[in-house]
């Protein structure tokens, strides 16, 4: 058992070797790291938000305004589909009641081809060869069209896509800060922004769904009518930012989906903040032919919904330029709005679920008080395993120095993050390793007691302490499993570092230290254990 | 020089003597537990009721009533203030309004997964702070709303029950029935006592107490465990010899590693506790508690189960090997014990 054959010393060594090299990167300054080959910085801990400091946030997404969304589109493609067939289909009563597109179609002779239309509007999802809406017919006239579970998932799913990628762009325009933007479960996305100073500042860059329409103002409209929220067909009703409500044409002159740039930039004659917009080459095209023929109109400008002015067209704007002016604006919503309309529009609202936010001192000050008590109680440990063990508390104290070590190693190939509760599993794997080296140090103890020769009594200390010790790490491994199945962040968190650091002491505390012992024990030839 | 030596090479303590005495003292704590939870109630943390919580530093010390009336005139809930160490640090608590306690709350007919403007109000509370004290540095917020709050409580109660089911059938599978009863036992009895005790001291109650708990689980099963491999040692070797001294002897050869593993832990704890950073203290205190509960668990709750539930010497028979029968007569001078 104490005879160790040479390819078995020199895989622990090299295994020893590979997890320090792993930890070193993590354990220098800065300034050291830069220094390395980038596949060596590439190996490093991240720092949990509650210890470097930042800003997490879980955003979730409305997912009945996906549903909405879905049915208004769906209902916007049938009325044109309807209008374009040849010869017309003249349909009427559309409604998007309980979650089903519901028309009927005025001549009863048109219903097949109707039908077949609708159908032409759906999309096959799965591998199963399922379309993404069911179309039926109902008393023989209306056609209803309900999207599938497999359609709502996927329509969902797309648009938590589209909004990861524009939360991604907002938050971060220029790729270069450290946040990560990742979707949770279904309807849920997690950001977390490392040392953020104003988290609120983040909050509303996230909060605006930044849809922009442009659409001309229905002169036309009764303004008694439109303040009791009723507008003629074709029309809608949208309140205004200045108080009151007015008649807007439903269809848009040019959106912010036409957008090449957008930038906080100033009124030339009040010098108020404004956002300056770029259209494409398609969005500039439609702009300008649509000014061109309402010159003298007002149009509208209308942000999520809301109309934030209605300037008159003085005369064709063709350069594909334009500015939004009279939001009231400050410099910094001016600049807030630049950002989310150059990110695109979020194709869904999110809401703010779960926040948490540590200053970059409050972080700060949590790992200088933690190391200094850790380095002390370290101190303590080792001073009492070498006062207990002598020679064998010094194979102790490597092993645990190798410990802590190969544990931050292994958080480094996995690119783990080290948090609070995450130390609480440090904790604990430390507890476990000291309690290997207790247990075959004691069990040594109990042999030299009953009468056996040094090498005897170590070899029996080795092997019946290992039961218990391999008995005692299982049940922990099957709570860092389970946890981590189950658990959400911080008690994740704790269940990684518990799953490395076990695998890790069980090899410190019992490979490593025996094989110090055996060479000792090789080398000395001693009689007696002064343990 | 010697090494030191604090537990005597032999001892011969008749720990279950005590069985019965201790016995009562642990039901007292169980019964205290689930008196104090069911009075005090726990401190619930936002993480689990939903609402916000911030630590706020101020420039200068400030009038806590005249702090307390600024925020109440928000009108956002029941505001708790609670000064950390000086008074100019703080750490202010807005609950949900209504949301005493999650066990309720979540399971109760999806009461909690109601949607609310808890974000909202963290904004206001922030804005509110920032304008009244100029210079103030709000060192941490969080804020969760009631349906996350929910599911971090199911989830986390979930894993924690898993994890005891889990670790209950794997020392079943390793030992005997009895034994995973016993460590389950155990492992319920050190839970309860640990609420009691966040009962007791209104700690805060959240996420990060649910790693403590697990780490005092994982050490009480640590000591447990320890126990219960030396009984099936001492079963194979000791045909003959009575289950209640069986069970001193085990705990007796063991005392020394218990002793020297707990004291190590406590020396190192107790450091954490009162010079660590004050984010970590609830945390330390339970964990620190947790080593003392869960040694006194592993001598008096998990070893007199097996006694109460019939662990009869005939236990582990099959499983002697050879090797285990050459032991008997190599240890001799032990066998004037028990």
């Amino acid at each position: 058992m104490l005879n160790f054959p040479r390819w078995k010393v020199w895989l622990v060594i090299i295994t020893t070797a590979i997890g320090v090299l792993c930890a070193v990167p993590s354990l220098l300054p800065a300034s050291a790291k830069a220094q390395l080959p980038v596949w060596m910085q590439n190996i490093h801990i991240n720092l949990g938000l509650d210890l470097s400091g930042g800003s997490h946030l879980l955003l979730e997404a409305d997912v009945a305004d996906v549903r909405k969304q879905q049915l208004e589109r769906m209902e916007e493609n049938i009325r044109t589909e309807m209008r374009r067939a040849d010869p017309r289909i003249e349909i009427s009563d559309i409604s998007t009641a309980e979650n089903a597109l519901n028309f009927m179609v005025r001549e009863p002779t048109q219903l097949d081809r109707a039908v077949d239309l609708a159908r032409q509007q759906t999309n096959g999802v799965g591998i199963a060869g399922q379309r993404d809406w069911d179309v039926s017919v109902r008393d023989s006239t209306r056609i209803v069209m309900v999207p599938t579970e497999a359609g709502i998932a996927t329509e969902i799913n797309t648009a938590l896509d589209t909004a990861r990628n524009v939360v991604a762009k907002r938050i971060d325009p220029d790729g270069t800060r450290e946040v990560t933007v990742i979707r949770q479960g279904n309807d849920r996305i997690l950001v977390q922004v490392p040392g953020l100073q104003d988290p609120e500042a983040l909050k509303r860059l996230l909060g605006k769904t930044a849809k922009l329409e442009f659409k001309l103002v229905d002169l036309l409209a009764d303004p008694a009518e439109v303040q009791q929220g009723r507008a003629p067909a074709g029309s809608q009703v949208l309140p205004m930012q200045e108080g009151g409500f007015i008649a807007v044409k439903r269809r848009v002159m040019v959106s912010g989906d036409e957008l090449n740039n957008a930038t906080q930039a100033f009124d030339q004659q009040n010098n108020t903040p404004t956002v300056s917009l770029t259209f494409n080459s398609q969005g500039g095209r439609k702009f300008g032919r649509v000014t061109a023929e309402n010159v003298g109109k007002p149009f509208a400008i209308i942000l999520d919904g809301l109309v934030i002015s209605a300037p008159n067209i003085n005369e064709a704007i063709l350069g594909g330029n334009a500015q939004i002016s009279g939001g009231g604006f400050t410099v910094e919503s001016a600049n807030e709005l630049a950002v989310s309309l150059r990110s695109g529009k979020l194709p869904v609202a999110l809401k703010v679920v779960e926040e948490s936010t540590v200053s970059a001192e409050l972080g700060k000050d949590s790992i200088e008080k933690g190391v200094l008590a850790g380095l002390l109680a370290t101190a303590a440990l080792v001073a009492y395993m070498l006062l207990t063990y002598f020679r064998f508390g010094v194979y102790t104290t490597l092993a645990l120095f190798l410990n802590a070590l190969l544990v931050l190693g292994g958080m480094a190939i996995f690119n783990a993050t080290l948090t609070l509760p995450g130390i609480a599993g440090f904790v604990l794997t430390i507890g476990a390793a000291v309690d290997a080296n207790v247990l075959i140090n004691e069990r040594i103890r109990e042999e030299v007691r009953r009468g056996r020769h040094a090498m005897q009594a170590v070899e029996f200390g080795y092997k019946e302490a290992s039961t218990a010790i391999f008995d005692a790490n299982i049940t922990n491994v099957i709570s860092a499993i389970i946890l981590f199945w189950f658990g959400s962040g911080p008690i994740k968190g704790f269940a990684v570092v518990l799953a490395i650091g076990i695998i890790t002491s069980v090899f410190t505390g019992v490979t490593f230290t025996r094989l110090l012992v055996a060479d000792y024990l090789r080398r000395n030839r001693p009689k007696s254990l002064n343990l | 020089m010697r090494p030191i030596k604090l537990v005597p090479d032999t001892t011969n303590i008749r720990f279950l003597r005590w069985r019965w005495v201790a016995l009562a003292i642990s039901i007292t704590l169980i019964v205290a537990s689930f008196a104090l939870v069911a009075t005090r109630g726990l401190n619930w943390g936002v993480d689990f009721v939903g609402g916000q919580q911030m630590r706020v530093t101020f420039a200068k010390s400030v009038d806590i009533a005249e702090f307390r009336n600024r925020l109440e005139k928000l009108n956002v809930g029941d505001v708790t203030i609670q000064e950390l160490g000086n008074n100019r640090t703080m750490n202010v608590r807005v609950p949900l309004a209504g949301s005493g306690n999650p066990i309720g709350k979540c399971i109760g007919a999806g009461v909690g997964t109601k949607d609310d403007n808890s974000n909202k109000i963290a904004s206001q509370v922030r804005a509110a702070i920032e304008t009244g004290y100029p210079g103030v540095n709000i060192g941490s917020v969080n804020s969760v709303s009631g349906k996350v709050g929910c599911e971090l409580f199911s989830t986390g109660s979930l894993a924690l029950a898993l994890a005891m089911t889990g670790i209950a059938l794997f020392i079943w599978f390793r030992f005997e029935w009895q034994f995973g009863v016993g460590a389950l036992v155990t492992l319920f009895h050190d839970v309860v006592l640990t609420f009691g005790f966040f009962a007791l001291t209104q700690l805060q109650f959240d996420l990060n107490v649910i790693a403590a708990i697990l780490t005092i689980i994982g050490y009480s099963l640590n000591d447990t465990i320890v126990v219960y491999d030396r009984i099936r040692e001492n079963l194979r070797k000791w045909r003959k010899m009575e289950i209640e001294p069986l069970i001193d002897l085990s705990t007796n050869e063991t005392l020394s590693r218990t002793v020297t593993t707990s004291l190590s832990l406590i020396i190192t704890l107790a450091i954490l506790l009162f010079l660590g950073p004050d984010i970590i203290f609830g945390f330390t205190a339970a964990m620190l508690l947790g080593i003392v509960i869960g040694t006194f668990s592993s001598f008096y709750i998990s070893n007199p189960v097996l006694i109460w539930l019939k662990v009869g010497t005939d236990s582990f028979v099959q499983a002697v090997s050879p090797g285990g029968a050459e032991r008997v007569t190599r240890s001799e001078s032990f066998s004037d014990k028990g």
